[in-house]
């Protein structure tokens, strides 16, 4: 049997790096195979590669046996092969049809669209999916998950054979990844080839047949999956072994930092009352769409809440602005770093100064040799991999891009730090760092508050776990009764 | 990764270049009074009120917004000085004139800044509104300074051979610089023209920021009046107009982003002097006086173009 797609000897430099050195891929019809790697490994640049948004600079792709070279993602698109990029490409004022069809909308023969074709060819796609969302939706109302679904709705739209998914499941529930893996089944057992890319272990292992490692561009093995293990994955994707995923401090709790009774708003959220003391790690579990974002964005001022009260560090407090929040040392790492968290043209040491402009100035004027000081130590704290202080954020990788929100706020020695989502989409490397660091300043008394989609994560950093679903809590866990099951029914039960 | 489309744009920012120099030797063959010392002074000295008002009017589109108010807020502004020096005195006419273009800034920055309103249609309602109000005021006819005392060396004076107004402009352009560079108020402006929301997350107030940079384009273009009135020592209805266009472009030209977000005052005065290289050597070279809003328009394409390649550079890293 001759593999749909086979990559011989890729390479790819750019400036200063050597991105891909003699890469060999292979995908076969009906698998799925995953490509792993930390980030800055050089999956991103493989895939745009085969989407054909960029050229491999050596090398050479056969597709179907014939080599081919990819000028642009349309013609990729037209050879069946299709990239579902982890950043949404939706258009959100179009209807799902017509983003379904983007730029290959059925005309008639003056021009002008036919919209009851698109309509039902699209409407044909979305139901082969399973998914009840119409063709004349406006997407811009849809939930990420659904966005996805309509993104996804594309490979039976243009008859894909080879479909990369790139961090699919990155902003699903586990409702919806159950539902896409049977999509992905369904494609399987059509013949058309999948490559997955994902950091989340348990997923490489229940859904691919075979395992690509890349490190620093190189290929360093291709496993079948049925016979290897996740510490093995690990070990390659690193280059070292990891002791342990997660680290748990100690419980020594001190005073009481944060409390909350009675926060509610209007349509997002009602009756939220919790507290977190020094050094404790709260956990906040529920599915996207659960309110846990905007709770945590209404105690940092960003959108206030309708009622409730709020103590901080004891005393009763009115709600503050962002700003008030930062000075009293409520600090949060927002769930969309690129959108919330960073400004992406600046550069790294720009970014960590930005909240404290004040502390780094005197008379208005920026004291140059501190901002300098403060970057390099958080740099070197956190093992950040930037080429310099004034280099864009935007060409740096999740992880590190994560490491200079964090950044922002420890210069500030913060007395309650939010993390909204702190690893989504970050590579292992990055992950588990967060997690120690996570660890090592709850021990240093610092109160922590994280939320997560990811059940091993939230049940591997906190002390204590709430959950939210529907705009509620649903439930309180600590110690022993921090389990899957616990979390899942508590949040299950409530989800309409 | 950015670095072909960056080289390309790289390419056509160079390209921009060769066009100038080129354009530069025709005129100086065909004009040879080009390259004078006199002739480049008099550039120099005539592009002066369009760079005086950019340096303000840039920290405006770092901070991602517009102003195209800027053109009848010199005409009001000047007619005012000019009218006002002969009521309120010279210093009296300056300090009420820098108090009008502080309360344009303030209007504008309150609309776009506080109620976020579209910069686009706020600013260019505010060139509508103030035309009016610069009729209004003049009653249509034209104002003059009936004495003109130490007023004329704004627009007029030289020391050390340079014009006044040159060395005006330069000094504001080193304030600005400062001020946008090495103060938290400059990086401010940056963060919120390079994203909003970060720079709300991280407490700073896209509000309280957009608003001042206003202010400090209405200071600018009060300026600028005062350069105008003390050069032209009267006004009448139009003498602003098309001021808004020559700055932006300028600006666009010195390769700020009208994306907001990145740029400098040093980029802003060179665009604006090559512009004022390019139209005045139309002229000089015998071409119609209405040839250079021709060519204002072409330049302003292909600045915009140059911009648009190195965006696309960065969306496809």
């Amino acid at each position: 049997m001759t593999d749909l797609l086979m990559i011989r000897g890729v390479s790819k430099r750019f400036p200063g790096v050597q991105a891909l050195t003699g890469v060999d891929f292979d995908l076969r019809p009906g698998e799925v195979h995953a490509l792993m790697g930390e980030n800055g490994a050089g999956k991103s640049t493989l895939m745009k590669i085969l989407a054909g948004l960029q050229p491999a600079d050596d090398g050479e792709i056969l597709h179907r046996g014939e080599a081919i070279a990819l000028r642009s993602p349309l013609e990729a698109r037209e050879r069946g092969i299709l990239l579902i990029h982890q950043e949404l490409s939706l258009s959100p004022e179009l209807s799902a049809a017509e983003n379904i069809y983007l730029g290959a909308w059925p005309t008639n023969g003056i021009g002008l669209l036919r919209k009851s074709e698109l309509n039902r060819r699209a409407g044909e796609a979305l139901k082969a999916l399973g998914c009840d969302v119409g063709p004349r939706t406006r997407v811009g109302s849809l939930s990420i998950a659904r966005k996805q679904m309509v993104e996804i709705a594309r490979i039976h739209a243009f008859k894909a054979n080879v479909v990369i998914l790139d961090e699919p499941t990155a902003s699903l529930t586990d409702a919806e990844r159950d539902q896409l893996f049977a999509t992905i089944r369904d494609l399987k057992a059509r013949g058309v080839g999948i490559i997955y890319i994902s950091h989340k272990m348990d997923e490489i292992f229940t859904i691919t047949d075979r395992i690509t490692v890349l490190r620093d561009g190189i290929v360093q093995g291709t496993l079948t999956t049925s016979e290897t293990d996740a510490d093995r994955v690990t070990q390659m994707m690193i280059g070292r072994k990891l002791d342990a995923f997660f680290s748990r401090a100690e419980e020594r709790f001190g005073e009481e930092v944060l409390r909350v009774e009675g926060l509610g708003r209007r349509g997002d959220y009602h009756d939220v009352s919790f507290s977190v003391r020094q050094g404790e790690v709260l956990g906040l579990y529920g599915l996207i769409g659960a309110g846990r974002s905007e709770v945590v964005e209404s105690l940092f001022g960003i959108r206030g809440p309708d009622r409730g009260k709020l103590w901080w560090q004891g005393r009763e407090t009115a709600f503050p602005s962002p700003r008030q929040a930062i000075d009293m040392g409520l600090c949060l790492t927002p769930e969309n770093r690129k959108e919330q968290g960073l400004v992406l043209g600046l550069g790294g040491r720009d970014n960590i100064v930005l909240p404290s402009l004040k502390a780094f100035s005197r008379l208005g004027i920026m004291r140059r040799s501190r901002e300098q000081a403060v970057y390099l130590t958080y740099r070197d704290l956190l093992q950040i991999k930037t080429t310099g202080p004034a280099t864009a954020l935007r060409t740096l990788s999740g992880g590190n891009q994560q490491k200079f929100v964090l950044a922002k706020w420890l210069c500030r020695k913060p007395k309650l730090l939010i993390l909204d989502e702190p690893t989504r989409g970050i590579d292992v490397g990055s992950k588990a760092a967060i997690h120690a660091l996570i660890a090592k300043l709850a021990e240093e008394g610092l109160a922590v508050i994280v939320i997560s989609s990811e059940m091993p994560e939230v049940l591997g950093v906190s002390h204590r776990i709430l959950t939210m679903a529907d705009g509620r809590l649903t439930g309180e866990f600590s110690g022993a009764a921090m389990t899957e099951e616990n979390l899942i029914r508590a949040v299950a039960h409530h989800a309409a | 990764m950015s670095w072909k489309s960056g080289a390309a744009a790289g390419l056509r920012q160079g390209g921009l270049w060769v066009g100038f120099v080129l354009f530069m030797a025709i005129v100086a063959i065909n004009a040879p009074a080009f390259l004078s010392p006199g002739n480049l002074l008099d550039v120099l000295r005539q592009v002066s009120i369009t760079g005086t008002i950019a340096l303000g009017v840039t920290f405006v589109v770092i901070a991602g917004r517009l102003d195209l108010s800027v053109g009848s807020g010199l005409t009001l502004l000047t007619i005012i000085i000019v009218d006002q020096h002969n009521h309120a005195g010279p210093a009296g006419a300056i300090a009420l004139t820098l108090l009008a273009g502080l309360a344009i800034g303030a209007w504008n920055g309150l609309l776009v800044g506080f109620l976020r309103f579209n910069a686009l249609i706020v600013t260019l309602a505010m060139l509508s509104v103030l035309q009016g109000l610069a009729l209004w005021y003049s009653g249509g006819s034209n104002v003059s300074v009936s004495s003109p005392g130490w007023f004329a060396v704004f627009g007029r004076g030289t020391w050390l051979g340079i014009p006044v107004p040159v060395l005006l402009m330069l000094a504001g352009a080193a304030l600005a610089a400062f001020l946008l560079r090495r103060t938290a108020f400059g990086r401010a402006v940056f963060a919120v023209g390079g994203n909003e929301t970060a720079a709300l997350f991280s407490g700073i107030s896209p509000a309280r920021t957009v608003f001042l940079a206003y202010l400090l384009s209405g200071f600018s273009t009060a300026l600028g009046a005062i350069i105008m009135g003390s050069r032209v020592m009267g006004a009448q209805s139009t003498i602003g107009q098309g001021y808004e266009l020559n700055v932006l472009a300028g600006i666009i030209l010195g390769g700020t982003s009208l994306m907001g977000g990145a740029g400098s005052i040093w980029r802003t005065l060179w665009g604006v002097l090559m512009l004022g290289f390019i139209q005045n050597g139309l002229i000089l070279m015998g071409f119609p006086f209405y040839a250079q809003w021709l060519v204002t328009w072409g330049v302003i394409i292909a600045a915009v173009w140059i911009d648009l390649a190195a965006k696309r550079g960065r969306m496809l890293a």
